[in-house]
């Protein structure tokens, strides 16, 4: 099948040629779609070490909730359905912006936000919700672990969010060119990696957790 | 302009592969999710197989985003971004599986 | 809380007259350095050249220059902890209160280890490996001044603890629960906090950078593995730091939660666990003594063939033996921690990790005797380094092996047995790479050669005074002596701490002489000129450019056949060609953006630390707003014009001519 990543790079090669005009490096948006991806590797490692503490804390309860007690995975679902719907809305934008369509590009840059708000707005919910009760993350170890551990995601994804809001300014403004597709380029990645991310979240803690 | 314009008439041609990968994609991540929380909402089967379950339709909903969604492959262009991943899966397996033994082994040495 | 958090007068520490001494010659020395610089007009320089420079030549001077500074700094520390030791034997108190104390042993590994010898090492690394794969710059040369400046930027925080406040009491490793709010209640740890995670985050994004350097900017024709050695030997390090500083990173962040938020993760209340604190830490803690080892070990790899006119004797297993050392690297880090108490399975595997590792490292000790064995070797001051490196670090490799038994590490843990032990590796390992590669490059950086006979002495220093130092601690390992004592009380250890201060002494003179070298070399700098931009006859790139290197490095990218591309070009007639029609060359341009950032998030870094709520924010926003400004920026780049190539690349050329005449 036809990639992305090889329709990038074809991209990149005709777009040399509109780039050069506008004295852009020609390689730069290929090495800029890789060192971005080596961030994301870094941030892999980020999360796999507080993937680690949240597995040996999560029984460490000190007598308070366990995660069988507060997990409610209906509501889980809903988080879930929201950012993988936000997957397909982002790769939908991306195709519309590498064809130059500004409109498109827009729209469904907004679904995807709005599916994102959606997320961030039931996981403050949930955090909101679960302080009032007590259960706080300085109740206990597994709390904590359990706060650091989703609410890294969740600042992961408000990052997100605040860079599409840029993003979206900036293709209304100055249109589509070069620097905001590989621009684009980045934040799919950083997108699609965090639905990955939620993937782990929600098998290891909430599935394996409610058990 | 020009170039631009014949630029954006060849890639019409494969919009629709390119929606349609998307969406194959999508299709099968909600397969993949739908499987693991109906098997623990529903309590059908035994614990051991429920893990197992929810544990194996994780590791396929991830390749299947990597594929789809994120693009891995092993062409030319791809391959350094699939084996840096590669190379980043086997750290994490080291470092969360060798922790988790660690931690988990001087626990029960302390119980 | 008032407007300026926790701080307040009297945080400066007035009532200890060793620290205000030491402000007082710190704040005399910056005013006479101003004071020249203003003399001399180079304050324009100095920004415009400099600090705004995305040049990685430059970036890696100044890391280098930051590496020295933090080098007399850290040194410091261990000549008063020396002293301190042999003044207070026999149950005296010495001059230095335990409090204080405690803080030097600290500042000491911290500042050796994140601010010498990281710096050092990736300033060598942006001096050269660029020029190594015939590329004009780094992948993302804005990127790589924020790193500067973001590791520039710990530094600055782990230096205001001496004026303001105080710095952690824990030890450089920081273990919980001391260092959780309970037990360390001052700033000190929150100073030890932001410095690593600041300066943290400008390594991960090296390492990302060179990386992509490596992979996406290498001179068309250079496979993989034709990629000269050093440069090979830092992209190992580079994986290293990518992989494992983001440990680090969520580290420090967990324990940032437990001193600010009331988190639990290893707290000894509410269920935390300390051990996991320790384990992650050692994940991060020994992969880092990789990446400060592997790129020495491409020094030594470089100097070696290069002064033995040999072609490098087992190229293809010196990578390799890098690339088993990295993984191997990732599934020892027990070995620090075998007391805790895991299972007996668990030491075993650590402990036999520890030893196989030990066979890599044997493999590269080999290439370079053999590359040695029917060479002819001219002993240089890189040489000598080198030399004493074999004989220091295989002495530091076995005390290893002997340390990763996990029987006989229950006797010598914690002693200063260990101490000897690391330093014998770093020390004699890491650090004497990275003056090898000091005096090694420092004519194609700075165009002119250091003196060898001052550059001898100070050798014979450090060599010296490294065995007088640190031999006496093998002894007082074995003898029951724990390391971190402020002061002690047993007739039996007496003579030999006394023995190890004149080795810390010894030592002392060897900084002394490489300043002194640096100041006679520059005096004397228009008779030792590097004219040809080859001083060493060397095999690789670099050696193929003016000395220091024109600034786009090659006028036209080099193709590359061979290894040692250098001889290559020079054995086929093809070095030093002029050329008639030179295409224009596509530059950075510098930028003010990478400091401002370094700035903002210093002073967030600072509010963080003094519980500052609302500088911590400014400081944070200032960061996001610079950064946004650079991202929107439209003039980042310049093309410079085939006549100015010509000019400059006829100027050197002329020069070479002479040089050689």
């Amino acid at each position: 099948m036809n990639t992305a990543i090889t329709t990038n790079l074809n991209d990149t090669h005709s777009e040399t040629l509109i780039s050069a005009a506008h004295g852009e490096h020609p390689d730069s948006s290929q090495n800029t779609l890789f060192g971005f991806w080596l961030y994301l590797m870094t941030d892999c490692i980020l999360f796999a070490s507080v993937f680690a503490t949240y597995a040996v804390l999560y029984m460490n309860t000190d007598g308070g909730v366990s995660g069988k007690d507060i997990f409610e995975l209906n509501f889980v679902l809903i988080e879930t359905a929201a950012l993988l719907l936000s997957s397909i809305t982002f790769g939908l934008a991306l195709i519309f912006a590498k064809r130059h369509n500004r409109r498109a590009t827009v729209v469904w840059l907004l679904i995807t936000f709005a599916l994102g708000c959606v997320f961030i707005g039931m996981e403050i919910y949930e955090f909101h919700h679960l302080i009032e009760q007590g259960n706080g993350p300085q109740r206990s170890a597994f709390l904590s672990s359990f706060f650091a551990l989703v609410g890294m995601h969740g600042l992961h994804v408000t990052a997100g969010l605040i860079w599409m809001a840029i993003m979206m300014i900036e293709v209304l403004k100055t249109g589509l060119n070069h620097r905001s597709i590989t621009r684009l380029g980045c934040l799919s990645l950083f997108w699609h990696f965090l639905d990955i991310v939620w993937i782990c979240v929600f098998t290891v803690v909430y599935l394996l957790g409610a058990l | 302009m020009g170039q631009e314009n014949t630029l954006a008439r060849q890639q019409v041609d494969d919009l629709s592969s390119q929606v349609k990968s998307y969406l194959v994609g999508f299709m099968l991540s909600v397969v993949l999710t739908a499987i693991p929380f109906w098997a623990v909402m529903s309590h059908h089967f035994e614990k051991p197989l429920t893990i197992a379950l929810v544990l194996g339709s994780a590791v396929v909903q991830i390749v299947v985003h990597l594929k789809y969604f994120l693009h891995l492959d092993f062409s030319k262009e791809g391959k350094l971004n699939t084996f840096s991943f590669l190379f980043t899966a086997l750290i994490i397996v080291m470092v969360v599986g060798l922790s988790v033994w660690i931690i988990y082994a001087a626990n029960a040495l302390m119980m | 809380m008032s407007i300026l958090g926790k701080l307040t007068l009297e945080s400066i520490p007035y009532h200890e007259p060793i620290i205000m001494v030491t402000l007082a010659v710190v704040a005399v020395l910056a005013v006479a350095i101003a004071a020249l610089i203003t003399k001399y007009r180079k304050w324009g320089v100095l920004w415009n050249d400099w600090f705004t420079s995305v040049d990685h030549k430059r970036l890696g001077i100044m890391y280098i220059v930051l590496a020295l500074v933090m080098l007399v700094r850290g040194f410091s520390d261990a000549i008063m902890m020396r002293t301190q030791q042999a003044l207070a034997t026999n149950g005296a108190a010495g001059y230095l209160p335990p409090e204080h104390y405690d803080q030097i042993f600290t500042a000491h590994g911290v500042i050796m280890i994140i601010f010498m010898a990281m710096p050092f090492m990736i300033g060598l690394m942006n001096l050269v490996l660029p020029l190594q794969i015939g590329a004009r710059d780094v992948a993302f040369p804005f990127l790589n001044n924020l790193s500067f400046w973001l590791t520039t930027s710990g530094a600055v925080l782990i230096n205001i603890s001496l004026g303001l406040g105080e710095f952690a009491k824990t030890g450089w490793v920081a273990y919980p629960p001391l260092s959780e709010l309970a037990f360390s209640p001052g700033v000190g740890v929150d100073y030890y906090i932001w410095a690593l995670q600041i300066s943290g985050i400008g390594t991960t994004l090296t390492g990302v950078n060179f990386i992509a350097t490596v992979l996406k900017m290498r001179a068309p024709g250079m496979k993989l593995m034709q990629m000269p050695i050093f440069t090979w030997t830092c992209t190992w390090a580079n994986i290293l730091i990518v992989a494992s500083f983001p440990i680090l990173t969520a580290l420090l962040g967990m324990l940032t939660l437990d001193r600010y938020m009331d988190f639990h993760f290893f707290t000894n209340a509410g269920g935390g666990n300390a051990m996991m604190y320790i384990n992650l830490f050692w994940a991060w803690g020994h992969p880092e003594v990789y990446i400060l080892i592997l790129p020495a070990f491409g020094i030594f790899s470089e100097v070696i063939s290069t002064f033995t006119s040999k072609r490098l004797f087992g190229y293809t297993s010196m990578v390799w033996a890098s690339g088993a050392i990295s993984i191997l690297g990732f599934i020892v880090w027990l070995h620090h921690f075998f007391t805790m108490g895991s299972s007996a399975n668990v030491n075993a595997f650590f402990g036999v990790m520890t030893m196989v590792i030990a066979v890599p490292t044997g493999v590269k000790l080999f290439n370079w005797l053999f590359t040695i064995y029917r060479g002819r070797l001219k002993v240089t001051v890189p040489v000598l380094w080198t030399l004493g490196f074999m004989v220091t670090f295989t002495i530091g490799g076995m005390t290893g092996v002997l340390l990763a038994v996990p029987g006989a590490d229950y006797v010598l843990h914690n002693s200063l047995f260990l101490i000897a032990h690391f330093h014998n590796t770093i020390l004699g390992g890491a650090v004497f790479g990275y003056l090898a590669g000091f005096s090694y490059w420092f004519p194609k950086a700075m165009g002119f050669h250091l003196n060898e006979r001052l550059g001898k002495a100070a050798f014979w220093c450090w060599q010296i005074g490294f065995y007088v130092a640190f031999m006496p601690l093998y002894v007082l390992g074995f003898l029951g002596m724990t390391r971190r004592l402020s002061h002690t009380d047993n007739p039996a250890w007496n003579f030999w701490i006394y023995f190890a201060a004149v080795g810390a002494f010894i030592i002392f003179v060897g900084i002394i002489l490489q300043f002194v070298q640096l100041y006679v070399s520059f005096r004397d700098r228009e008779q030792n000129l590097d004219t040809t931009g080859d001083p060493w006859n060397g095999h690789t790139l670099e050696w193929s450019t003016s000395s220091p290197p024109q600034f786009y490095n090659f006028a036209k990218l080099p193709h590359v056949s061979d290894i040692d591309a250098f001889t290559d070009q020079k054995e086929k007639g093809q070095a030093y060609q002029r050329s008639a029609d030179y295409e224009p060359i596509h530059m950075p341009k510098n930028t003010a953006s990478g400091i401002l950032i370094a700035i903002c998030i210093t002073a967030a870094g600072f509010a963080a630390v003094w519980h500052i709520l609302w500088l911590a924010i400014a400081g944070m926003l200032g960061a996001f707003v610079a950064f946004l400004f650079r991202a929107y920026g439209n003039d980042h780049d310049y093309y410079v014009q085939p006549s100015e190539v010509a000019t400059i690349e006829n100027a050197h050329l002329d020069k070479v001519v002479r040089g050689t005449a």
